[in-house]
C-alpha cells in the first residue's frame, strides 16, 4: 500500500498511462464479449447514441475521471492532460483492436468480432477511422477528468443527470407506454419522445431538469432534513405512515397503469423478492450460506403442482388456497431435515453441502426413477390459476396483487422475527458461534429454526411460480437460481429487507425490462459479486449493524494480519 | 460423572445414525441385489473400474488445486472449475487449429504437447488475474466475503467464455494414435483412458516432488502451517500463495486438456460439475492434503463409475446412471458432515496441533 501511494505521487503520468491501459482492457472485453454489438438495437437518443455506444463512452470518461489523479497535485491543465492521456490509452486499446480485428478473421475464435462490430467502434471507417477513435477517447478523457476537478457539489448534480438520462432513454419504451391515453400525457410525450426513443431535446430537457433539481437539493437538502428532524415524534409518524400508505397506493395501482407485460415483471421481481426474503434469514440473519436454497423453491412448486394440478399427475385436485397451508408445512419438513445433517458443518463447508443438496433434488426430480411420480423432463402440467369466490388470478395483472400480498406478509415476519429474541440469537450466531453458545444459546435449535423458515418462504414462492406459470419442469430449478438470489441478497445489502426489493428490482427487474441484458444476466451478476465484495461488502441498502461491522473489520485489517480463520474444526492438542 | 451414551444422544444424533443406516443400507441392499442378478461379467466390471480411474485421476488433477489453496489461504476457490474450463476451452482452438492443418495426426506427440502446453498456460493465467484482481484484496475480510467473490468469478468466467466463444458445444479434433484400444495385462483398455491414467500419474508425481524436495515447496508447505511464522523466517508469503494459485491452476489446465481428450469437446459450462466433484475429492482426501487429493479424486471416479450399477440397479432404480452425480453428491454432503477431516486429513491435523 505504502510503496504504491509513494508511486503515485512520484510518477502520476505512468500511473494515469496504466489507468488508461486498465479501463482499455475493460472496453475491449465489452466489445468481445459482444455487447457492444448487441445493445447497439437500443438507442438512448434516437439518432445520437446507442447504448452499444455508450458502454465505451463510459469507459473513456471513467479512465479520465481515475487517471486525472487530481491528489497527484499538478496545475488543473496537468489534470486534464493526464485525463486525456488516459482516455487515448482507452481509445488506443481499441484502436488496436480494430485493427487487429481488420487484419485477422478474429471470428473463427470470437463469435462477437463481427464486421459490424468493428464498424461500430471506428464510426464505419474501418482502419482509417482510427486516428478518430484516438482523439475522441483524449478528449473524452479530458472531460472526464474536468469531472474529476469539479468539486462534489457541482459534479454529483452532473452525474444525476446523466444517470437520469440514461435511465430515461434505456425506459423509454415502457414510459411511452405509459403516456400512451390522455391528452397531457400525449404532449408531456411528445415533448421528450419521438416516436422510436428519446429524442435529442427531450434528452437535453431531462438532464436540466434533474440537474436543476439535483443542484437545489445539494444547497438545500440539508435544511429540508433538518425541519423534518425538527417535527415532534408524532408529527414524524404521521409523515412516515402518510407516504408509507401514498406508497402502498402506488403498488396497487401498478397493474392498472403499466399493462400486463410490467405487471408480469413485477410478479417475478416479487418471486426473486420472496426468495431473497427467505434467503436473508438464513444467510443475511443467521449467517448461514445456503447455496441449495432453490431446493425449496422446487419443493415448493412440486408440491404445489402434484396437489392441485388438474393433469395426470396431480393427486389431490385441491384448490391453491388449501394447498398453500401444506405446502408451507411441507416447505418447512423439508427445511428441518435438509438443516439438521448440516448442523455440525461451519462456513464454506455449509455452501458447498447445501449446494449438494440442492443439486441431489434437482437430479431426482428430473431422473426416469421418479418419473411416474413426478413427471421427470415433462414435470407437471395443467396447473389451475387461484380463484377467490368468482374472481381468478388469471392472468399478471391479478397475479400481482398475490405476490404482493405474500411480499408484505412476509416482510411483516420476517421484520417481527429480526426484532424478537430469536432475530437477537440469529445476529449472535452470524457474528461467532462459539461466543454465542456460551451465552446460552441453543445453536441447534437457533440454525434449524432460520433452516426452516427460510426454507417455509422459498416453498411459498415455489408455489407462486407454480401457479403463475401454469406448469413445472425441473429445468426451472437450477443451481442458477439460487446464485440468482444471492447475489439480489448481496447486492441489496445482507441482513437488510429494504435491500432485498432494490436487489430483486435492479437483478431481476432490469434484465427482464432490457430483453438485451438477459443474455449478460450471469456475466452481469458474477461481475456484481466480484465488486461488491470489493467495494461495498455491505451492499447497496445495508443494514446498519453489518455496515458497522464490515467497517470495523477493514480497520483492524489495517492495522495488522488477522489470522485466517480455520475451516474444519482442528481438535485441540489432538 | 459420565451418563451413559444412551443419555447423552440428542435428537439429531438419532437422525444422523438414522441417515447413516439408511445410506448404507441402501448401499449393501443394491449391491447384494446387483451382485445376485449376475447380469455383468468380469470384464464389465474392469471397464468401470478403468473408466473410473481415468476419470478420478482427472478429479484428481483438478482438486490438487483445491486442496493447495485451501492449505494455504483456508479459502474455497469456488472459481478453480472455470480455470479448468478455461485451459480446455483456449486448448481447443489449437487443436482445431493442428487438426486442420493435418499437424495433429502427422505429428501427435508434439503437437498435444503444444496442445497441453497451451492449456496449462491459459488456466495458470486466468488464476494468476483471478487470485490478483478478485481475491487478494479481500484477505483480511470476514471468511464469508472471499467465498461469494469466488462464486461471483466463477460464473463471471463462465459467461465471459460464452460471450466470446458462443453457447454451443465445440467438438475436440481426434488424433488418430489415440483412436481404439492397447491390450495391457490381458484387458483392452481404450487409449484414451490410458494416456490420461499415465499423464495424470506422472503429473501428480511431479507435483508431489516439486512440494516435497525443492525449497520453494518447502516454503509453501510452512506458509501453509503458519503464515506469520513463516513470514518471520523470511518467506515471501504473497510469493507463495501466488505459486500456489499458480501451479494449482496449471494442474487443472491439464486436466482440462485430459477431459477433452476423452470426451472430445468442450462447452463453456464444463468446468462447473468436475469442480464441485473434484472439490469432493479433495475433501474426501484430506483438504489441505496432496496425496489426499489424489487419493480422493481416484476414489471419487471409481465409486462414480461403479456405484449406479452396483448400488441402484439392484434396487430395481430404473436408467441408474442418471444418478450417477446424487452418488458424487450424496458421497460429498456425508463427509462433510460426519468426517470433515477426510481420509487422510487426521493424520496431517495431528501433526500439525
Amino acid at each position: 500500500m505504502g510503496s504504491a501511494l509513494a508511486g503515485r505521487q512520484r510518477r502520476p503520468w505512468l500511473e494515469a498511462t496504466q489507468k488508461g491501459l486498465i479501463w482499455g482492457g475493460v472496453a475491449v472485453f465489452v466489445a468481445l464479449v459482444g455487447m457492444v454489438e448487441i445493445f447497439a438495437g437500443r438507442e438512448i437518443i434516437v439518432g445520437v447514441i446507442t447504448l452499444g455506444l455508450a458502454l465505451p463512452v463510459l469507459t473513456v470518461l471513467a479512465a479520465g475521471y481515475q487517471g486525472a489523479l487530481r491528489q497527484a497535485g499538478g496545475s488543473a491543465v496537468a489534470v486534464l492532460a493526464r485525463g486525456a492521456l488516459a482516455g487515448a490509452m482507452v481509445g488506443v486499446a481499441v484502436a488496436a483492436l480494430v485493427a487487429l480485428g481488420s487484419a485477422v478473421n478474429m471470428r473463427a475464435m470470437f463469435v462477437s468480432a463481427s464486421p459490424g462490430m468493428f464498424a461500430l467502434l471506428s464510426f464505419g471507417r474501418g482502419v482509417s477511422g482510427i486516428p478518430l477513435i484516438v482523439a475522441g477517447a483524449a478528449g473524452a478523457g479530458a472531460v472526464g477528468a474536468a469531472a474529476a476537478l469539479l468539486p462534489g457539489s457541482a459534479r454529483r448534480p452532473l452525474v444525476a443527470a446523466l444517470a437520469w438520462t440514461l435511465g430515461v432513454g434505456l425506459f423509454q419504451e415502457l414510459l411511452q407506454t405509459m403516456l400512451h391515453e390522455g391528452a397531457i400525457q400525449t404532449a408531456i410525450r411528445e415533448l421528450f419522445f419521438s416516436g422510436e426513443g428519446l429524442s435529442a431535446r427531450g434528452a437535453l430537457l431531462v438532464f436540466l431538469l434533474v440537474w436543476a433539481v439535483s443542484t437545489v437539493w445539494m444547497r438545500r437538502g440539508s435544511a429540508v432534513r433538518q425541519w423534518h428532524g425538527q417535527l415532534p415524534a408524532s408529527r414524524q409518524r404521521t409523515l412516515r405512515v402518510v407516504s408509507l400508505l401514498a406508497a402502498v397506493a402506488v403498488l396497487l395501482l401498478v397493474p392498472v397503469a403499466a399493462g400486463p407485460f410490467l405487471s408480469q415483471v413485477f410478479v417475478l421481481v416479487g418471486m426473486f423478492a420472496l426468495l431473497g426474503l427467505g434467503l436473508n434469514i438464513v444467510v443475511g440473519f443467521a449467517g448461514l450460506l445456503d447455496l441449495g436454497y432453490v431446493a425449496f423453491f422446487a419443493i415448493g412448486a412440486y408440491t404445489v403442482g402434484l396437489l392441485t394440478s388438474i393433469g395426470e399427475h396431480g393427486i389431490a385436485q385441491m384448490s391453491f388456497w388449501s394447498a398453500v397451508p401444506i405446502v408451507m408445512l411441507v416447505s418447512l419438513i423439508a427445511g428441518v431435515l435438509l438443516g439438521v445433517p448440516v448442523l455440525g458443518i461451519r462456513g464454506d463447508y455449509l455452501a458447498i453441502a447445501t449446494l449438494g443438496f440442492g443439486e441431489i433434488i434437482r437430479i431426482l426430480v428430473l431422473s426416469d426413477f421418479l418419473r411416474p411420480w413426478l413427471g421427470g423432463s415433462q414435470g407437471i402440467l395443467a396447473i389451475p390459476k387461484p380463484m377467490i369466490g368468482g374472481f381468478e388470478f388469471r392472468g399478471p395483472e391479478q397475479l400481482f396483487y398475490l405476490t404482493l400480498a405474500s411480499c408484505a406478509l412476509v416482510i411483516f415476519v420476517a421484520m417481527r422475527l429480526r426484532d424478537s429474541r430469536l432475530g437477537r440469537a440469529w445476529m449472535a450466531v452470524r457474528e461467532d458461534e462459539d461466543v454465542a453458545e456460551a451465552m446460552g444459546i441453543n445453536l441447534v435449535n437457533v440454525k434449524l429454526l432460520a433452516f426452516a423458515l427460510g426454507a417455509t418462504f422459498g416453498g411459498l414462492s415455489g408455489a407462486i411460480f407454480a401457479v403463475m406459470v401454469g406448469s413445472i419442469f425441473p429445468h426451472s430449478f437450477q443451481l442458477l437460481i439460487s446464485i440468482n438470489v444471492l447475489a439480489l441478497i448481496i447486492v441489496g445489502g445482507m441482513g437488510s429487507m429494504p435491500g432485498v426489493i432494490v436487489g430483486s428490482l435492479f437483478l431481476v427487474g432490469l434484465p427482464e425490462l432490457l430483453r438485451e441484458f438477459a443474455e449478460y444476466r450471469f456475466l452481469v451478476y458474477g461481475a456484481a459479486l466480484v465488486l461488491m465484495m470489493q467495494l461495498r461488502p455491505e451492499g447497496l441498502w445495508p443494514a446498519a449493524a453489518l455496515r458497522r461491522e464490515l467497517h470495523a473489520a477493514n480497520e483492524i485489517g489495517h492495522a495488522g494480519p488477522v489470522e485466517a480463520p480455520v475451516g474444519p474444526e482442528r481438535p485441540v492438542g489432538g | 460423572m459420565q451418563r451413559s451414551w444412551a443419555w447423552r444422544l440428542s435428537v439429531t444424533d438419532l437422525y444422523l445414525w438414522a441417515f447413516r443406516i439408511v445410506v448404507l443400507a441402501v448401499v449393501i441392499w443394491g449391491t447384494i441385489g446387483t451382485v445376485a442378478a449376475r447380469r455383468y461379467g468380469g470384464e464389465v466390471w474392469i471397464d468401470f473400474l478403468v473408466f473410473g480411474m481415468s476419470q478420478g485421476s482427472i478429479y484428481a488433477l483438478i482438486a490438487l488445486g483445491y486442496t493447495m489453496v485451501y492449505g494455504i489461504l483456508r479459502m474455497i476457490n469456488f472459481a478453480h472449475g472455470e480455470v479448468f474450463m478455461s485451459g480446455a476451452y483456449t486448448a481447443y482452438f489449437v487443436a482445431a487449429a493442428f487438426g486442420r492443418s493435418g499437424y495433429l495426426d502427422r505429428n501427435p506427440v508434439v503437437s498435444l504437447l503444444a496442445v497441453l502446453a497451451v492449456a496449462m498456460a491459459t488456466s495458470t493465467l486466468i488464476a494468476l488475474l483471478l487470485e490478483r484482481v478478485a481475491y487478494r484484496p479481500l484477505r483480511q475480510s470476514p471468511r464469508l466475503v472471499p467465498l461469494i467473490a469466488a462464486i461471483g468469478a466463477s460464473f463471471f468466467l463462465q459467461y465471459t467464455f460464452r460471450g466470446f466463444f458462443g453457447s454451443g458445444f465445440q467438438a475436440y479434433p481426434e488424433t488418430q494414435v489415440l483412436k481404439g484400444t492397447w491390450a495391457i495385462a490381458g484387458v483392452n483398455i481404450l487409449r484414451t483412458q490410458a494416456v490420461v491414467l499415465v499423464a495424470a500419474v506422472l503429473m501428480m508425481a511431479g507435483l508431489y516432488a516439486f512440494v516435497m524436495r525443492t525449497k520453494t515447496g518447502t516454503a509453501m508447505r510452512a506458509v501453509s502451517e503458519d503464515k506469520e511464522a513463516a513470514a518471520l523466517m523470511g518467506i515471501d508469503v504473497d510469493r507463495s500463495i501466488v505459486i500456489a494459485f499458480a501451479v494449482g491452476a496449471s494442474m487443472a489446465g491439464a486436466a482440462g486438456f485430459l477431459y477433452a481428450i476423452v470426451f472430445k469437446q468442450v462447452h463453456f459450462f464444463m468446468g462447473f460439475v468436475p469442480g464441485i466433484k473434484a472439490f469432493t475429492a479433495a475433501v474426501l482426501g484430506g483438504i489441505g492434503n496432496i496425496p489426499g487429493a489424489m487419493l480422493g479424486g481416484l476414489f471419487l471416479g471409481i465409486f462414480e463409475s461403479v456405484g449406479p450399477i452396483l448400488f441402484l440397479e439392484g434396487l430395481g432404480i430404473v436408467a441408474p446412471y442418471q444418478l450417477k452425480d446424487v452418488i458424487a453428491f450424496t458421497m460429498l454432503v456425508m463427509v462433510l458432515i460426519f468426517r470433515p477431516s477426510g481420509i487422510l486429513g487426521e493424520r496431517l491435523m495431528a501433526k500439525k496441533a
